[in-house]
């Protein structure tokens, strides 16, 4: 069984797009194969793991199967039910996998136990056959367990919830493959190491994990909506991806209000993707933002998440809250309409819930907004000695936004340097630095 | 005009039904094909590919409007051309026009024209 990366024949941007006449039946097929590779893994991979006990083995099976399809569809034609055939397929080498491993135990075992395995490989033919709806809310929280580090479990939930290559996920990252492809490896080692079981928690345990699940499609999210590095401002293609597993998981958890809360928050900043680039990739600031360009449909869908989130009594939690805060930008028909001192008020929540300095920093520009750039500049103060802020870029960003208000343009125009020199994003560094002009310009013409 | 991203991104594709003689009635469709349907809606939206659907009102109850120069002409309802007649709506996010085809072939319809039709996400729509 193969480790290493999934390739499908990817036809390159430059191809024309679309099933054209001149294809053939096998592109034709590996395009399909494609698509429903996309549709199926998760759901595949899920009830695969809970049949054998471990992430690492059920997406090798599935994998397999993916092999079996592009080796024989192209010249027999795709199933018309390809789920269940790429399903029925990897059954039988789980099924084949299973036997092998007990008939080496046995080895090692006495006899007398034969009559009950027997038995148990008649389970293992039903029980993936059975449909269980948890099976792929089983599979988010052990792909998010907390076990793992952090960009392990990035790498792990893009590969087997989104169905992405490693490829596309170092792409997302800018990281190299190898660098990816050594994360989900160790990773898989080490759930099958804890023994991490296929199960949805319950109890105190679903709320902590539950939290890790959150933690981790918003870290995709803000990935893409803020890129930390590289030469482009966003990249939608993970914002989409996280939005989508968002989706699917409010669908799988209806009832627990933060997920709602997250998505809304999501949806919400997504609507706001397009207007967020400027003509030339730059970076455009939410209050200069061209708000006719913003998406009303994810608007409306980020509202009405909200709206579910408030009401199973969630309108208190972290992600809830933010969301709150990002709907009150988006119900400002323009930027000088916007209810700053309710801002101000929800960062207060937030701030209260899960202290931060981000989040004062935030709750610092509402302030500034709402009740002058003087108050907001003594609370950026405040946080300046905060040593997990030294390096952070949006500190003196703010600050220097602050102070030029203020008329302090030279005070700005070092602030806003020192902020372009601490960011790694190309495109962001630029924006800083033509404020850091701006400010100049100020001195001289005042 | 101009793609917005380098990168590839996923797409909106606006599926059209064009269900014949029901869209000119819009008559609700019999209990086990509604089971059905609603079954594959269900899972649609549990693959969180469904953002946004409608079913249409009958035709009779819609309007025309035809642009000629300056002039409108203001056409009532029911239309004739029943074949063409779009009976409903479903908003999907795929990732390529191929995923909305194969999740397009699943769908429990025995007859009629579904349309898929991707939405130009460029600059300036």
């Amino acid at each position: 069984m193969c480790e290493g990366a999934l390739v499908i024949d990817r036809r390159d941007g430059d191809a024309p797009e679309g099933p054209g006449r001149g294809e053939t039946a096998a592109t034709e097929a590996h395009r399909a194969i494609e698509a429903i590779w996309r549709i199926e893994s998760a759901r595949l991979i899920a009830r695969l793991a809970r049949v054998v006990g471990d992430i690492g083995t059920a997406e090798e099976l599935a994998q397999d199967a993916l092999v079996a399809a592009l080796e024989q569809w192209p010249a027999a034609g795709v199933p018309e039910r390809p789920g269940a055939w790429l399903m029925g397929t990897a059954k039988h080498r789980a099924i084949d996998l299973i036997r092998r491993r007990q008939a080496l135990e046995r080895r090692h075992e006495e006899l007398g136990r034969d009559v009950e395995r027997a038995q148990e490989g008649l389970d293992l033919d039903t029980a993936i056959d059975e449909e269980v709806g948890d099976d792929l809310l089983g599979l988010i929280f052990a792909a998010c367990h907390p076990v793992l580090s952090k960009d392990a479990r990035v790498a792990l939930t893009l590969r087997v919830l989104g169905g992405l290559t490693t490829e596309e996920i170092a792409r997302g990252f800018l990281v190299p493959v190898s660098t990816i492809a050594q994360r989900i490896v160790r990773a898989k080692r080490t759930l099958a190491e804890a023994h991490v079981r296929f199960e949805v928690p319950g109890g105190p345990e679903r709320v902590a994990r539950l939290a890790s699940v959150l933690e981790v499609i918003y870290l995709i999210f803000n990935e893409g909506y803020s890129a930390t590095a590289g030469e482009d401002w966003v990249r939608p293609a993970l914002c989409e991806e996280a939005l989508r597993l968002g989706r699917i998981l409010a669908e799988l958890a209806p009832t627990e209000p933060e997920v709602h809360g997250l998505v809304a928050l999501m949806e919400i900043h997504a609507s706001r993707l397009r207007a967020r680039v400027g003509p030339s990739g730059e970076p455009v600031l939410l209050l200069e933002q061209d708000r006719s360009n913003w998406d009303r449909l994810l608007i409306r869908r980020g509202l009405a998440a909200l709206e579910r989130a408030e009401r199973l009594g969630g309108a208190m939690g972290p992600y809830a809250l933010q969301a709150a805060i990002a709907a009150c930008h988006a119900r400002a028909a323009t930027a000088a309409e916007t209810d700053w001192p309710r801002i101000a008020a929800l960062y207060d929540a937030v701030a209260q819930l899960a202290p931060s300095p981000v989040v004062e920093l935030n709750r610092a520009v509402a302030v500034g907004m709402a009740f002058g750039p003087a108050a907001g500049l003594d609370l950026v103060d405040a946080l300046i000695p905060d040593p997990s802020l030294q390096a952070y870029h949006l500190l003196p960003a703010v600050r220097g936004d602050l102070l030029r208000k203020l008329g302090r343009s030279e005070e700005a125009r070092a602030e806003f340097e020192r902020a372009a020199s601490l960011t790694q994003n190309a495109r962001e560094r630029e924006l800083l630095q033509r404020r850091a002009a701006e400010c100049a310009a100020d001195g001289i013409v005042g | 005009m101009r793609k917005l991203y380098q990168e590839e991104t996923e797409m909106r594709v606006l599926i059209l039904a064009k269900e014949g003689e029901q869209s000119a009635a819009a008559k609700p469709p019999a209990a086990d094909a509604m089971a059905a349907y609603q079954k594959f809606n269900e899972e649609l939206i549990k693959a969180g590919v469904v953002i946004g659907a409608g079913r249409l009102s009958p035709s009779a109850q819609g309007k025309r409007v035809r642009f000629d120069g300056k002039k409108r002409t203001v056409i009532d309802g029911p239309f004739a051309e029943s074949k063409e007649l779009v009976a409903g709506y479903w908003l999907w996010q795929v990732r390529s026009i191929d995923e909305a085809l194969e999740w397009l072939k699943r769908a429990p319809y025995d007859g009629g024209i579904f349309e898929i039709r991707e939405i130009s996400m460029s600059e300036g729509v």
